[in-house]
């Protein structure tokens, strides 16, 4: 087994940053850790690499027992969101740095940063200092020296946060890549959804230092295990109760429930004799590979819509027209107890804001 | 902007003016004052045993405080930076301490407490040890008056160094003493080295202190400074001016040579 992670908890102060917490990753996986700030992402990773001590729980790191031993003897490959990089080094002492504290002759160390060079594509910038480098080279330098000591598991925390959009996609997608050929087992932190579904096998969702869903990014996606899943994974708007969408589904008459609707599943048809919800086109916002329409329901309410190109273009919108909405998929999360009170709230159907929606 | 070179604005004028007046002409008209005594008799008076004795007690001696200092100084600056703890304030306005002191009154300080009967010298003074009125007083006064400078340049840098470079490091298998001398080290070294020098100036130019703790014999603790007011006691103005101009020499050598080694320590920095 790659880690295994059996009831480890961690609390700094009066934070409890992780609850008792079970994990298990298998060798040679890319898992991606994935939630928002305070999750306890970062701390799961940290736990792993030996850099915090658990409360309770024990860490397994291939199958043997790392509970007590120190970030030096658990050989991991850790990579940080600023590179965390040796100023006063050059790139290839930066990589050797690893192989000098563990002894390794002169032509072995030569060899090999020569070969991680050349795998993180850098060869001809050896002999440069980090302040001489792009973001996304001296990420890759880090990660060329995580991976010069052969790690058990390389682990990677919010590694391309610092970098812009363009150079981040082009990374994830060579981070993927490198993992095809190294096939290290591999644990990414982010907050980024599109990241992990893009580069991960099997995908660790957390929220207030619990594990919410373990499951591959199709799974996450299409069967989210809570409300919190459902809507921190992609764009989605939450119906009210006493929405008039909701009351047309059989969930919302079985009891209290927490509903959600993608807005690639709102249907949007002009034909005035749909049996669907009227609503109004109030904006209009070009995504580039697909249209947002915010739409106001006749109860108030409002409701984000995702279209495609071409289903806009056979069907153009205009502010202020009049429509009628059909959800084609909605789920439904029954209520607990201690939930109802937030979900009684006539918030009508709170859609998240267009910033979020990660289209 | 073809006048550019010639209407210079008036900061630049200014300041120039400032540091001519104030720096540059001073030390001329020392360096002229000490040559009009003639080369073969500057020679005489700069080689004179007496003041041989006294560069070397004043120039070694600061340079080993220095050194002390840059030692105890950066692991001062470490506590502060990485530890907590109570009266941690009072400890940082204490440091800056021989900054706001008189040099006298810092005399007096060390030599209560340094001489044979003071609390310290009087319990190495059966081991055979003394402090005060030997070179070892030199010493200690200016380790006291230099022992700010370090702590100072070294903190902020230390406080601006990532924790992460070091969990880097730990991961990559360093031990943590390790860690301290190939990486951590290495980064705060011109800081380092800035403090030493600063201190090594500061302690080569002390004399309020010293002349209070230290006897002034010849060959024994007799110090430069002290040297050249000798001189002047005497009239002997063309002789405190070339002992004067001889330690101007030696200091400028000195901070030449501590700025290349800066500049060395910083090489990474583009």
């Amino acid at each position: 087994m790659g880690i295994t992670i059996a009831g480890v908890s961690k609390r700094f102060g009066q934070f409890q940053a992780l609850h008792p917490t079970d994990l298990t990753i298998p060798t040679g996986s890319l898992v991606a850790l994935l939630g928002p700030s305070g999750s306890g992402k970062s701390t799961l990773l940290r736990l792993i690499a030996g850099l915090e001590k658990p409360d309770t729980g024990r860490i397994f790191l291939t199958g043997r027992d790392a509970t007590h031993a120190s970030v030096q003897e658990r050989n991991v490959g850790f990579v940080f969101q600023h590179y965390a990089l040796f100023k006063h080094m050059t790139v290839r002492q930066n990589i050797a740095f690893g192989l000098e504290i563990r002894k390794a002759s002169r032509a072995e160390i030569r060899a090999r940063v020569d070969e991680l060079l050349e795998l993180v594509q850098l060869s001809g910038f050896g002999d440069r200092y980090p302040s001489q480098l792009s973001g996304g080279q001296r990420q890759r330098v880090a990660l060329a020296r995580a991976l010069a000591v052969e790690p058990q598991v390389l682990l990677l925390d919010e590694p391309f946060g610092a970098l812009d959009a363009r150079v981040r996609k082009e990374l994830r997608q060579w981070l993927r890549r490198l993992h095809d050929k190294v096939h290290v087992t591999t644990v990414l932190v982010t907050h980024d959804q599109e990241e992990a579904m893009e580069v991960a096998d099997q995908i660790v969702v957390m929220n207030q230092g619990r594990i919410e869903q373990v499951g591959s990014p199709a799974e996450i996606y299409d069967h989210p295990a809570t409300p919190f899943v459902m809507s921190f994974i992609g764009p989605v708007n939450e119906l009210s109760p006493r929405s008039l969408l909701s009351c047309q589904l059989p969930e919302a008459q079985a009891g209290p429930h927490q509903l959600f609707l993608r807005p690639h599943d709102v249907q949007i048809e002009v034909n005035p004799n749909s049996s669907g919800v009227p609503a109004w086109v109030k904006a209009i916002i070009h995504l580039g590979r697909e249209i947002q329409a915010e739409l106001v329901l006749s109860d108030g309410g409002s409701l984000w819509a995702h279209l495609s190109r071409d289903q806009y273009a056979s069907q153009p919108l205009q502010v202020g027209q009049q429509v009628y909405v059909r959800p084609k998929v909605v789920k439904a999360f029954p209520l607990k107890k201690n939930d109802k009170k937030t979900a009684m709230t006539p918030l009508a159907t709170a859609g998240r804001s267009p910033m979020s929606l990660g289209a | 902007m073809q006048q550019a070179g010639f209407q210079l604005s008036w900061p630049w004028r200014l300041s120039l003016g400032y540091l001519f007046l104030m720096l540059a002409l001073p030390l001329a008209a020392l360096i002229a004052k000490s040559s009009s005594v003639g080369w073969a008799e500057f020679w005489r008076i700069a080689t004179d045993p007496v003041a041989l004795s006294a560069y070397e007690v004043t120039f070694v001696t600061a340079l080993l405080a220095a050194l002390v200092n840059g030692v105890m100084g950066t692991l001062t600056a470490w506590v502060l930076v990485r530890y907590t703890f109570p009266g941690k304030k009072l400890l940082e306005g204490l440091i800056d301490l021989p900054f706001a002191l008189p040099t006298a009154v810092a005399g007096l300080t060390l030599a209560t407490v340094y001489s044979s009967n003071g609390w310290i010298g009087s319990l190495l003074a059966p081991l055979g040890i003394r402090i005060a009125f030997t070179r070892l007083g030199v010493g200690v006064a200016m380790l006291f008056i230099s022992f700010p400078f370090v702590v100072r340049t070294v903190q902020p840098v230390l406080q601006e160094l990532e924790q992460e470079v070091e969990e880097a490091a730990w991961s990559l298998g360093a031990s943590r003493w390790q860690t301290f001398w190939r990486v951590v080290l290495p980064q705060i070294l011109p800081a380092v080295l800035t403090g030493v020098a600063l201190g090594f100036s500061r302690a080569v130019g002390e004399y309020g202190s010293i002349v209070i703790i230290a006897s002034s014999i010849p060959f024994r603790d007799l110090i430069a400074a002290v040297l050249v007011i000798q001189r002047l006691e005497q009239y002997d103005y063309a002789g405190a001016t070339v002992i004067g101009t001889v330690m101007l020499g030696i200091s400028f050598l000195s901070l030449v040579v501590i700025n290349l080694l800066q500049a060395w320590g910083s090489r990474h920095e583009t």
